[in-house]
C-alpha cells in the first residue's frame, strides 16, 4: 500500500477517487506519478476555482494562462511571452542554488513557446536585514545566485522589487519573471498532437537531485527542512545557454511540433501534460533515459526534477535533423518515447509496460473545495506618537531597506546584455527595452504585503494599481498582467479566505482597467512549522506595457532648473500600512482606499500628457508618500526642488500625513508646459496642481504648520549608501 | 556604419575570409575554471592567432579580453574584482593610446563613457609589466574618477606592440546608440574601419 508507506501527499479522498476511477489498485510507480502530478504545485487543485475569475481575454492576447507562458501580440508578426515562477522553498534552504535554478525554470517556460528570453525581473522578500543575520545571508546568496545564473546565460535582469518584513524571516520569497521575444509564425505550444512523433529528452541527464521537489513545495517548511537539500536542484547555466540556442535553432528549422519544460514533477508531469493537451498518448521507455547515477528506480527516474532538461516533440521524420542540431551545440539528446493515440501514458521497462494511466486523469487532479473564513482584523496599535522631526523621518525612510536604492543588488546583475535596455534599473519606474519593430516594452513587478495584511482585496488591487502606475510613468500603456499569489497553508480557512479575496481584488480592478491576465502562479504553504507563522498575504503582480514611440519613454530624474513640478491625485490621511507607520512602529487599521475608475482615469491622463510631450520626468507616488517620491526624483536627477505641498490636491490632514501618506492614484511629474498639463488633467477629471519648481542643492517642502529643508547630499547618502552599509559594513 | 559582420562557430572559423575579428563578451564555456581559459583552446583561436600575427585588427571585449590574455596574445592577467562581486555600471574612461586599431578615431586624453559588466576584470601585472606597458604606450584606456574593480593603475584596456590587437573590459557595443545611453562605443568600431583604410 504505497499510498500509506512512502512520502505521499494524496488525501484519503484522492486515494479513493483514484481507485474508483481506475477500477483497480495502482502499483507503486503509478501512485508516485499521481502523487507528483497532483501536488498542489503542479495541479492547482485548491486554487483553480478561485483564479478562474481573472479576466484573460483581450485584443493583444494570443495565448492566455494554461501554457508554459502567456503570449501577447505586439504587431509586425512579433510576439512577447511572459511567465512568473517562484523558488521559495528551495531558496529558503539553499538560497544560491534555489534562486539560480528558479531562473533556469522560468527561462525554459519562455523557451518552450519558441521565443528567446530577453529580460528577467525578480521580486524578492526577506526578513528584516537590519536585525537578522540569517536574512542577510539569504539576501546575499539569492542575489549571487541570480547574478551568476542570469548573467551567464546572457539574459539581462532589468527590474524587480525587494520588500523586507519580519514575516519572511523563515520563508523568503524568490519570484522570477521572464519575458521572451519571438515571431508569431514560430510560436510553439506544448502539445503532443500527432501520433507517430518522437519524444526527445534533451539537456542534462536525470539524477536524484530534486526528487520530490513538487511535493516539497506543497508542504510547510519544518525544522528539519535542511535535510530537504536533495530537493533543490544543482544549477548549470552553461548547459542552459546551450539548450536555449539549440532549441531556438531547432524551432527555426521547423523540426519541432512542441516543447515542454521539465519542472515540478519531472517527466511524470511533463509527459502527461503534453499528451493531455494534445489529446494523445505517450509511450516512454525507461532504459532510453540517460541517467546520472546507477540503480535509479523507475519512480526516481519519473519524478526527478534534475535541472536543464526539456522535452522536445520531434515531427515524425525530422528526428535526425533534430539530433544533428543538438549535437552541434553538444547538448545531449535521447529519443525516449513516441506519441500514440492511446490517450494513455505508458511506461515501459525492457519492452514491458510497468505503468499505464489515462493522461486526462493524470493531468487533471480533482478540484478541492476549500473552506474560507474571514479572519478577525488586528486592532490598530495604541495611540500613535507623532514625530516632530520630519527631516529625521525622511532620512529614516530613505535609508530603510525597502525604500533605499537597490544598487547594491542590481549592480551585480548584468542589466544591459542583449543591448535592448533603454530605461535601466534606478532610472525610471519600470524597465524599458527596445523591440525590433521600433516599439518598446515596459515591465515592472510589485508587491506590498503590509497593505494586503490590512485587507487582501484592497491590498492586491493596490499592488496592481501601483504596477500599472509604474508602467504608465515610463510612457507605456499597460497591456497584460501576470499574478503570483503567495500564501500560507490553504487548509487554514483564514489563509484561503485571504487568497480568495486577493484574487478577487486583482480580477475586479483588471476588468476596470481592461487588463488581461496572461499567466500566473499560486504558491501555498509559505509558513514554518516551528512557529506556525504564515507569511503575510504576498501577491506579486507584474505588468507589461507597450511604448509606441521612442520620445514617449520617460524617466524619473529631475532634469532642468525651473521646470514646474506637478502633483497628480489627491493626498488623503491614509498612513495605515505605510512605510512611515512601519518606521515608527504603528500597525493595523484600514488600508488606503482605491477608486478603481479614478485610478484608470489618472493613468490615462498621465499617459496623455506624456504622449503630447509635456512631461520631462514622471514618478509614481507610492511607498513613503510625496516626500520620498520627490526626494527620489531629486536624488536621481542630482538637483534640488522647492515645493509647497499645501497647494497640492489634498483632504484635511496633518503635516506628517501630507508628507508620508500612501494614498493611491498619485504621481509627481515635471513639465515646462504647466497650463497644457493642468488642462489635460482637468479634462480627465483628475485632480492635479503645480506645487513648485526644480532647482537648487536641497529639497525644500512647505507644509501647513511646518517646513522641511534637507540638503540633497544628505538625502543622497541616506538613499544610496544604506543597503551597502547594512550588508557590507566593513566597506567604509 | 556599414560593416558586414558574420557570427562564426567556435570550431569552424576560416580566418582568411575576414579583415578583422571581434571576440565579444559573454561567459564562454560558462566561465568554468576561469573566464576565457577554455575558449582560448578552441579551434577558432588558431585563426585569431594568425590574424593577429598578420596585423589584422583583433578586438577582445570583456570575456573576449579574457580569452586574448589566456591565449597570451596580450600580457597580464584578469583577476576577480576586488569587491568579489559582479559589477555592471557605466564608467568614465580616459583614452591614453590612439595608435591602435580600435582607438585611432579618438583624441589622446579624451574622456569617454562606456559600461562594464563582469566578475573577473581586475587587470593585474607585475611591476615590470606595468612599467613596460606604460613606457610603450600600450595602456589604451584607464578608469577616470573611480576604480570600480581595483584594477592595477586603473587599466581597463591594453594593446599589443603593433596596436592591432586590443582587449578591453568596457563594452563599446553597449554604448553605440543614444537610446542605450551613449555613442562613444561606436567610435571603437569606427576606428577599426579607419585603421583598415
Amino acid at each position: 500500500m504505497i499510498a500509506n508507506t512512502i512520502t505521499c501527499s494524496l488525501t484519503p479522498e484522492e486515494v479513493r477517487f483514484t481507485r474508483q476511477r481506475l477500477g483497480r489498485e495502482p502499483n507503486e510507480l503509478e501512485w508516485a506519478l499521481i502523487d507528483a502530478e497532483w501536488s498542489e504545485h503542479c495541479s492547482y487543485k485548491s486554487s483553480r476555482t478561485v483564479i478562474s475569475q481573472l479576466p484573460t481575454g483581450g485584443d493583444h492576447v494570443l495565448v492566455g494562462p494554461g501554457y508554459d507562458s502567456g503570449v501577447i501580440e505586439i504587431g509586425d508578426g512579433l510576439i512577447l511571452t511572459a511567465h512568473i515562477e517562484s523558488h521559495n522553498h528551495p531558496s529558503a534552504v539553499d538560497p544560491y542554488g534555489g534562486a539560480a535554478t528558479g531562473i533556469g525554470g522560468v527561462v525554459r517556460d519562455i523557451l518552450c513557446m519558441g521565443t528567446r528570453p530577453i529580460a528577467l525581473l525578480d521580486s524578492l522578500k526577506f526578513g528584516d536585514i537590519t536585525k537578522s543575520d540569517h536574512s542577510k545571508w539569504l539576501l546575499k546568496n539569492v542575489v549571487r545566485g541570480i547574478a551568476d545564473y542570469g548573467n551567464c546565460i546572457g539574459v539581462p535582469t532589468v527590474a524587480g522589487e525587494i520588500e523586507f518584513d519580519e514575516c519572511y524571516e523563515r520563508n523568503c520569497l524568490v519570484d522570477v519573471i521572464c519575458i521572451g521575444l519571438g515571431r508569431k509564425d514560430e510560436l510553439l505550444l506544448a502539445q503532443a498532437t500527432s501520433p507517430g512523433d518522437s519524444i526527445f529528452l534533451v539537456g542534462g541527464s536525470t539524477g536524484r537531485d530534486g526528487i520530490h521537489g513538487a511535493t516539497f513545495a506543497s508542504r510547510v517548511l519544518a525544522a528539519d527542512s535542511d535535510r530537504d537539500r536533495s530537493a533543490v536542484q544543482i544549477p548549470d547555466p552553461f548547459t542552459k545557454k546551450m539548450i536555449i540556442e539549440a532549441t531556438l535553432e531547432a524551432n527555426r528549422a521547423g523540426v519541432m511540433r512542441g516543447c515542454k519544460d521539465l519542472g515540478g514533477g519531472g517527466l511524470a508531469t511533463g509527459l502527461s501534460e503534453i499528451a493531455d493537451k494534445g489529446e494523445s498518448g505517450i509511450d516512454v521507455h525507461l532504459e532510453m533515459i540517460p541517467l546520472r547515477e546507477p540503480n535509479m528506480s523507475p519512480i526516481e527516474i519519473m519524478i526527478s526534477e534534475s535541472q536543464e532538461r526539456m522535452l522536445l516533440i520531434a515531427k515524425n521524420g525530422s528526428e535526425s535533423k533534430l539530433e544533428a542540431i543538438m549535437a552541434k551545440y553538444e547538448v545531449s539528446s535521447a529519443r525516449i518515447g513516441e506519441v500514440t493515440s492511446t490517450q494513455m501514458l505508458t511506461i515501459f521497462r525492457a519492452g514491458k509496460p510497468i505503468a499505464q494511466l489515462p493522461t486526462d486523469f493524470l493531468a487533471n487532479a480533482p478540484i478541492i473545495q476549500r473552506e474560507a473564513r474571514q479572519p478577525k482584523l488586528n486592532a490598530p496599535t495604541g495611540k500613535i506618537i507623532r514625530h516632530e522631526d520630519l527631516e529625521q523621518i525622511l532620512i529614516g525612510l530613505l535609508s530603510s531597506p525597502t525604500i533605499a536604492s537597490k544598487e547594491w543588488v542590481y549592480g551585480q546583475f548584468d542589466h544591459e546584455v542583449g543591448i535592448r535596455t533603454v530605461v535601466k534599473p534606478g532610472q525610471g519606474d519600470a524597465a524599458v527595452l527596445r523591440l525590433p519593430n521600433g516599439k518598446f516594452v515596459a515591465i515592472k513587478s510589485d508587491g506590498n504585503s503590509r497593505i494586503c495584511e490590512l485587507d487582501p482585496y484592497i491590498g492586491a488591487a493596490s499592488i496592481l494599481a501601483e504596477s500599472c502606475r509604474n508602467i504608465t510613468a515610463v510612457g507605456a500603456k499597460p497591456t497584460a498582467l501576470l499574478d503570483h499569489c503567495q500564501f500560507g497553508n490553504p487548509n487554514d480557512e483564514e489563509v484561503f479566505w485571504s487568497f480568495s479575496r486577493a484574487v478577487k481584488g486583482i480580477a475586479d480592478l483588471a476588468r476596470v482597467l481592461h487588463l488581461p491576465c496572461v499567466g500566473g502562479k499560486v504558491s501555498f504553504y509559505n509558513e514554518d512549522e516551528e512557529k506556525h507563522q504564515a507569511i503575510k498575504s504576498s501577491p506579486v503582480i507584474t505588468v507589461i506595457g507597450i511604448v509606441d514611440k521612442p520620445d514617449h519613454v520617460t524617466t524619473m530624474n529631475l532634469k532642468l532648473e525651473n521646470e514646474i513640478i506637478i502633483a497628480v491625485g489627491k493626498t488623503k490621511p491614509e498612513v495605515n500600512g505605510s512605510e512611515y507607520y512601519n518606521h515608527i512602529g504603528s500597525r493595523g487599521g484600514a488600508p488606503p482606499t482605491l477608486d478603481f475608475q479614478l485610478e484608470g482615469q489618472t493613468q490615462n491622463a498621465v499617459l496623455e500628457c506624456i504622449k503630447h510631450g509635456y512631461v520631462t520626468a514622471c514618478h509614481d507616488c507610492a511607498r513613503g508618500g510625496l516626500a520620498v517620491t520627490l526626494s527620489e526624483m531629486a536624488i536621481r536627477g542630482e538637483r534640488g526642488a522647492t515645493v509647497d505641498l499645501t497647494t497640492s490636491p489634498m483632504e484635511s490632514l496633518t503635516d506628517d500625513e501630507l508628507l508620508y501618506s500612501e494614498s493611491n492614484s498619485r504621481f509627481i511629474l515635471t513639465t515646462s508646459k504647466r497650463d497644457d498639463v493642468l488642462e489635460t488633467f482637468q479634462r480627465f477629471n483628475v485632480p492635479a496642481a503645480a506645487i513648485g519648481v526644480v532647482g537648487g542643492e536641497s529639497v525644500n517642502i512647505t507644509l501647513q504648520h511646518d517646513k522641511l529643508e534637507c540638503a540633497l547630499s544628505k538625502l543622497q547618502t541616506a538613499y544610496t549608501k544604506s543597503l551597502e552599509m547594512i550588508l557590507e559594513p566593513w566597506r567604509k | 556604419m556599414k560593416i558586414e559582420a558574420t557570427l562564426v562557430w567556435h570550431n569552424e572559423f576560416k580566418s582568411d575570409a575576414f579583415d578583422a575579428v571581434i571576440l565579444p563578451g559573454g561567459f564562454s564555456f560558462g566561465d568554468h575554471l576561469r573566464g576565457g581559459i577554455i575558449a582560448a583552446h578552441s579551434p577558432a583561436m588558431e585563426g585569431v592567432r594568425k590574424m593577429a600575427g598578420e596585423g589584422r585588427p583583433v578586438l577582445g571585449i570583456c570575456n573576449g579580453f579574457q580569452i586574448l590574455i589566456e591565449s597570451e596574445l596580450l600580457p597580464g592577467s584578469l583577476l576577480r574584482n576586488s569587491s568579489l562581486r559582479f559589477i555592471c555600471k557605466w564608467t568614465d574612461l580616459q583614452v591614453d593610446n590612439v595608435d591602435t586599431a580600435f582607438t585611432c578615431a579618438f583624441e589622446r586624453g579624451e574622456t569617454v563613457r562606456m559600461p562594464i559588466a563582469h566578475n573577473e576584470g581586475r587587470f593585474f601585472g607585475e611591476e615590470q609589466l606595468l612599467n613596460s606597458l606604460t613606457a610603450d604606450g600600450r595602456v589604451v584606456m584607464h578608469y577616470l574618477n573611480e576604480n570600480p574593480t581595483g584594477t592595477s593603475q586603473g587599466i581597463v584596456s591594453i594593446s599589443n606592440d603593433d596596436g592591432n590587437v586590443v582587449g578591453m573590459m568596457s563594452h563599446p557595443e553597449r554604448a553605440s546608440d543614444i537610446s542605450l545611453g551613449g555613442t562613444d562605443g561606436l567610435r571603437v568600431f569606427g576606428s577599426m574601419l579607419e585603421w583598415m583604410r
